[in-house]
């Protein structure tokens, strides 16, 4: 790739680097592992500025805008800064009916958070998502890579102590 | 006792199969038999005759799909993809299959693969699958290890590269031409059709995208035959089918049963029935995105056709249940909530349209609607859900639980705008 100007990409770490690097390999173009790359990046520093992104793009060799618009569609990639761990408080039909409003609720309400919000101390992001796919176990919502089902208001309490 | 092929490996209690067990309960045997020796135009006579219809929602007949898809012409990539992006509201199936038996779909995927000259294959899963992308991951290295996977699988001239694309998120990624977009690294915005992915797909190349159940049924076929396959089924459909039901029933889950059980057997019988002090009001067969039925529907046996001829559709097959202490018109506006965020945004009816009708919906089970709200959003309805409004199916699928809701739920409607209330009061209840 021709690049006037590596400063930017330097600003990724190797190992970033070569993660990326090791996706487009099996894709016919660089472009098409922006996602990939989005998700690498965000993994190793929680979320992505506009450093990040804007050194994504020129590794890529797609415009800051056009990969902005890429990430931005995603509700997974974070162009905000996120807690060490991001709370996915399910609000879809099952729940729902199984009073799962109660549960996103007692989490705002323990963590004293709304959605979008982070934990002062910088432990929690909290985030309405889309059905977590275990509705036999409704009401459920997922704390980092865990989930956590058949909820009560006092699970939760145990969770978050 | 029934058959249930695709869960015969599966007890969640165990954890997941492992490459030992799938062998030695005839896991690979296809592969095996067929890569290198099978005809794969043979292949693809077995699977359109075995009537096996798409899993994720639609129903189409996988052989004729498969068949859509030219002859190779050139020396170019063709695509396998599964769609394994499981997010329609209401649906807990493909988790299991993944989770517990990951070989299944690997199988499956390579046979697919054989049968329409795939030499690359995706499988597009959610984010927030996390036990499963780690076990797809782990089954398709030992799969690699033992040469099922990789170039000149088993001797043959068959070679198939697999990974597994790990989603950003967004429910629209479900759609099979905006998968295709997200795996090309842009937003999943759906394509217009023609040309279809079979002809033009990812990266502009012959690609067959489909669900993770569908595929799973494919080793099955294979190695017992069309004739076998549809004897599973009860009705006109073929095979098994993981229904599931969720709501206020005694047992929620998910069962593999012949294609064709009732309503009434999956809720009575293997739900175990409403909770004690509630009774069924109502029920959206397979997702979100499907019609309202209800209670007289349950006898109806669980196919495409009569779910279809009731005025909805099976969808998924993982039923929700709508119990007589929840409102309707809650359960709709949380719907529309749903499809209204969930709205890629290219096509103008279902990006102006749905938040529009998910504010009256709001309005009204605040107890604040007005006369003439309803006819609103019948009005509504016919412009977002239209034939031919907008790209894709996301706009016509969120419409259906509204004009089914107000069909069947008026009364509870016209009672909110009335009465200024909503007369679940569901913190008195839950």
């Amino acid at each position: 790739m021709n690049v006037a100007n590596n400063n930017l990409i330097s600003a990724l770490s190797e190992g970033e680097i070569a993660e990326i690097e090791a996706e487009i390999t099996h894709l016919p173009d660089r472009k098409s592992a922006a996602i990939d790359a989005l998700k690498i990046v965000q993994r190793h520093r929680g979320w992505i500025s506009d450093e990040s992104l804007a050194s994504i793009a020129q590794l890529l060799g797609v415009a800051n805008a056009e990969l902005d618009a890429i990430a931005t569609f995603y509700n997974l990639i974070y162009r905000q800064p996120v807690g060490d761990e991001v709370i996915l408080c399910c609000d879809s039909v099952s729940c729902w009916i199984m009073n799962g409003d109660n549960i996103c609720n007692a989490v705002k309400a323990r963590l004293n958070i709304d959605y979008g919000e982070t934990t002062p101390d910088n432990k929690y992001t909290l985030l309405p998502v889309t059905c977590l796919g275990a509705c036999d176990h409704a009401p459920v919502l997922m704390v980092g890579d865990t989930l956590h089902s058949d909820l009560t208001t006092d699970k939760v309490d145990e969770i978050f102590k | 006792m029934t058959e249930t092929p695709l869960t015969r490996n599966i007890n969640p209690e165990k954890g997941p199969t492992d490459l030992a067990a799938y062998e030695a309960n005839g896991g690979y045997q296809a592969v095996r038999n067929s890569i290198g020796q099978a005809d794969p135009k043979s292949v693809l006579e077995t699977i359109s005759d075995a009537n096996l219809r798409g899993r994720g929602g639609a129903g189409f007949p996988t052989g004729m799909k498969w068949s859509f898809v030219p002859a190779p012409s050139d020396t170019g990539h063709r695509y396998l993809v599964a769609n394994a992006d499981e997010m329609e509201p209401g649906t807990f199936k493909d988790r299991l299959l993944m989770e517990f038996d990951p070989h299944q779909l690997v199988e499956g995927m390579i046979l697919s693969a054989y049968t329409i000259s795939a030499d690359v294959g995706y499988i597009f899963i959610r984010h927030e699958y996390h036990t499963a992308i780690q076990r797809l991951r782990e089954a398709i290295q030992q799969a690699e290890d033992r040469n099922y996977l990789g170039n000149n699988i088993q001797g043959s001239q068959f070679s198939f590269k697999l990974h597994v694309h790990v989603s950003a998120g967004r429910y629209i990624c479900g759609e099979e031409t905006a998968l295709l977009n997200s795996l090309e690294g842009k937003r999943a915005i759906p394509r217009a059709k023609p040309p279809f992915p079979q002809v033009s797909g990812l990266w502009g190349r012959p690609t067959i995208v489909n669900n993770v159940e569908t595929l799973c049924n494919i080793p099955h076929i294979i190695t017992n035959g069309a004739d076998w396959f549809k004897s599973l089924g009860i009705g006109k459909d073929a095979g098994t089918k993981l229904y599931g039901v969720s709501g206020r029933v005694n047992n929620p889950g998910c069962w593999e049963l012949p294609i064709g059980t009732t309503g009434r057997e999956i809720v009575e019988q293997h739900a175990g029935g409403m909770m004690k002090g509630y009774s069924l009001r109502g029920f959206l067969p397979g997702g979100a995105s499907t019609d309202f039925l209800i209670e007289e529907h349950l006898d109806l046996p669980m196919d495409y056709e009569s779910i279809q001829q009731a005025g909805s559709r099976m969808g998924t097959g993982t039923m929700i249940i709508l119990d007589d202490k929840t409102c309707p018109v809650g359960m709709v506006a949380n719907l529309e909530k749903f499809f209204a965020r969930e709205s890629c945004g290219f096509c103008t009816p279902c990006r102006e349209g749905l938040p529009w009708v998910k504010e009256i919906l709001d309005t009204i089970e605040a107890g604040n609607g007005q006369p003439g709200d309803i006819e609103t959003l019948e009005r509504q309805a016919k412009f977002i859900g239209g034939l031919g409004n907008t790209h894709c199916a996301h706009a016509p699928g969120a419409i259906e639980p509204l004009t089914s809701g107000l069909k069947y739920f008026r009364d509870d409607f016209e009672a909110h705008i009335k009465d200024q209330k909503c007369r679940y009061s569901q913190e008195a209840v839950r």
